[in-house]
């Protein structure tokens, strides 16, 4: 079992405050998801040629100050900026994400890499979804769209790299409720195509097949109908872009998701409990899902 | 008649089914009205009395599960396995059904006025169900005994290794399961029909635009000409 969170907010004056409108929605899947949690949010984009860098590192007494002095000394180039948070730090910087990434591997392999983009920023830990809410101030957050998730693990270990969401590629990232029964099959067949895994986790497989298969042209939905093919097991996913948000479930429907649509919102969960307490819920269109089905919502 | 108001966002839920098991001295003919569901599981499961109760939202999983006797409406929708095993009495779900709504219930009355997610009436044992919209897939599977109106369309696999539940569609079916097959409506399939679409506010709805789907009995029996493909 996990819960699984999104939210896209339509209307600007409320975009301040999705973190808070969130909170409730991450902490109303706790008994779904009791032992770690996560979040990626979307919000203002740094400039064209700069990307941001979601790290973080298990060591708590990890010196961020010296990693991002090193940073400049080594690569001479200038960190535009670098916000950290406990034991997680978001580093904006011109460099391409190859040169980050060796430099990284080189000289700092105790840190994981989460996420690269323009938009995306990434928290994940293990605890409970309001313990890691309130480590990381998720209800500070702003941005346009977010995707959350609360794990009870079922096939891998309970660490902050096994916990959701996954992500491949830029601004891109993906959630899941489920199992896969086929991941390590899955897993060996991207090995071939030069793909790299961080973990054993089977959600990690599919964030990278569906990466892979928009890297090599599909769009959105034809990963997607790829995926149904591939994918064997239980799933409702929930994937997040620089300006969508996803969702399918596997043809069995074994997964639940429950979608309200409101002219300011549109907010998706595992279950309406975590809906019921957003602003005017009770004229949003409320609506359960179909299986093998793709939803789209735009920004 | 009496009326109890409960509020979920103040009560705690244990404490309201709790309330709701009392003796039946104490129930019978009741009104109890539960305000801010929103979306908790478990609401008003196992009741045994002649109380009548509306949950005004959102319910979670296994709504007015094991019902008996009892009268549940639920105004808004509902999660997974509403009135699962329900025994006898009638729960009224005026929004969406997700999965196994009705699942292995044996007696009484489940109205659906939406839509009804996979594998509605899943091994029906008895009971009644008659859903407004749309059913999902698997819908029926192994169903026993008992009735499943369907006003909408039904999905994939309807009615698979079905036993003697009768399953009445009025929209398309998308595939029919292992073992179903179309019937022809006698007379007496079609009274109960008419009954049922009655007692669930459709009544101006023409039986005559439904199919009955039954049990074409092929597996019943071990074949021996097959015995080569085990």
């Amino acid at each position: 079992m996990c819960g699984i969170v999104g939210l896209l907010v339509k209307n600007p004056k409320m975009r301040a405050n999705i973190g808070e409108l969130m909170l409730p929605m991450l902490i109303g899947m706790t008994e779904r998801g009791p032992d770690s949690a996560g979040l990626a949010i979307f919000g203002a984009p740094v400039g064209d040629d700069e990307r941001k860098f979601s790290l973080y590192t298990s060591e708590t007494d990890f010196n961020w100050q010296k990693l991002a002095h090193d940073f400049l000394t080594h690569l001479g180039s200038k960190v535009v900026s670098f916000n950290q948070k406990v034991n997680h730090a978001v580093l904006t910087t011109h460099l391409d994400p190859e040169t980050v990434k060796i430099w990284l591997h080189e000289h700092y392999p105790q840190v994981h890499l989460l996420a690269i983009g323009q938009l995306m920023d990434i928290y994940k830990d293990v605890g409970t979804p309001a313990e890691v809410a309130a480590r990381y101030d998720f209800s500070q957050l702003s941005g346009s769209h977010l995707v959350g998730h609360t794990r009870m693990a079922t096939e891998s270990a309970i660490t902050p790299a096994h916990a959701h969401p996954f992500t491949a590629g830029q601004d891109w990232c993906l959630v899941h409720n489920g199992s896969l029964s086929n991941a390590p099959s899955l897993r060996r067949k991207l090995q071939h195509e030069g793909i790299s895994f961080e973990t054993d986790n089977d959600t990690e497989a599919a964030c990278r097949f569906l990466e892979w298969r928009m890297r090599e042209g599909d769009d959105l939905k034809t990963a997607l109908e790829h995926g149904f093919e591939e994918l064997d097991g239980f799933y409702t996913l929930l994937m997040g872009t620089k300006d969508q948000l996803a969702l399918v479930r596997d043809p069995f429907a074994c997964k639940p998701a429950v979608v309200a649509e409101h002219d300011d919102y549109v907010a998706i969960a595992s279950e309406f409990r975590s809906l019921a307490h957003l602003p005017d819920i009770k004229n949003a269109k409320v609506f359960e899902p179909s299986p093998k089905e793709m939803y789209v919502w735009k920004v | 008649m009496e009326s109890i108001k409960y509020d979920l966002a103040k009560t705690p839920l244990r404490e309201v089914n709790q309330f709701l098991h009392s003796d039946a001295s104490v129930l019978n003919g009741k009104h109890i009205d539960i305000q801010n569901p929103n979306g908790a599981h478990n609401i008003a499961v196992g009741l045994k009395s002649e109380a009548k109760v509306k949950i005004h939202g959102h319910a979670g999983y296994y709504a007015a599960g094991m019902n008996q006797i009892a009268d549940v409406t639920i105004e808004g929708s509902v999660g997974a396995g509403v009135a699962e095993n329900m025994m006898s009495g009638r729960v009224h779900v005026k929004g969406f059904a997700s999965n196994a709504a009705g699942a292995t219930a044996q007696g009484g009355l489940l109205v659906i006025d939406g839509d009804a997610g996979l594998r509605c009436a899943i091994s029906l044992k008895g009971a009644d169900i008659v859903v407004g919209g749309s059913v999902g897939s698997f819908s029926a599977f192994m169903a026993q005994a008992g009735n499943l109106v369907v006003l909408g369309d039904a999905g994939e696999g309807l009615g698979d290794s079905i036993y003697e539940a009768r399953l009445f569609v009025r929209g398309k079916v998308k595939s029919l399961g292992a073992d179903c097959e179309v019937k022809t409506m006698g007379p007496e399939e079609r009274k109960i029909l008419v009954d049922l679409l009655a007692r669930s506010g459709h009544s101006d709805v023409s039986p005559e635009s439904f199919t009955l789907y039954g049990s074409a009995r092929t597996l019943y029996h071990f074949n021996v000409a097959k015995s080569g493909a085990y």
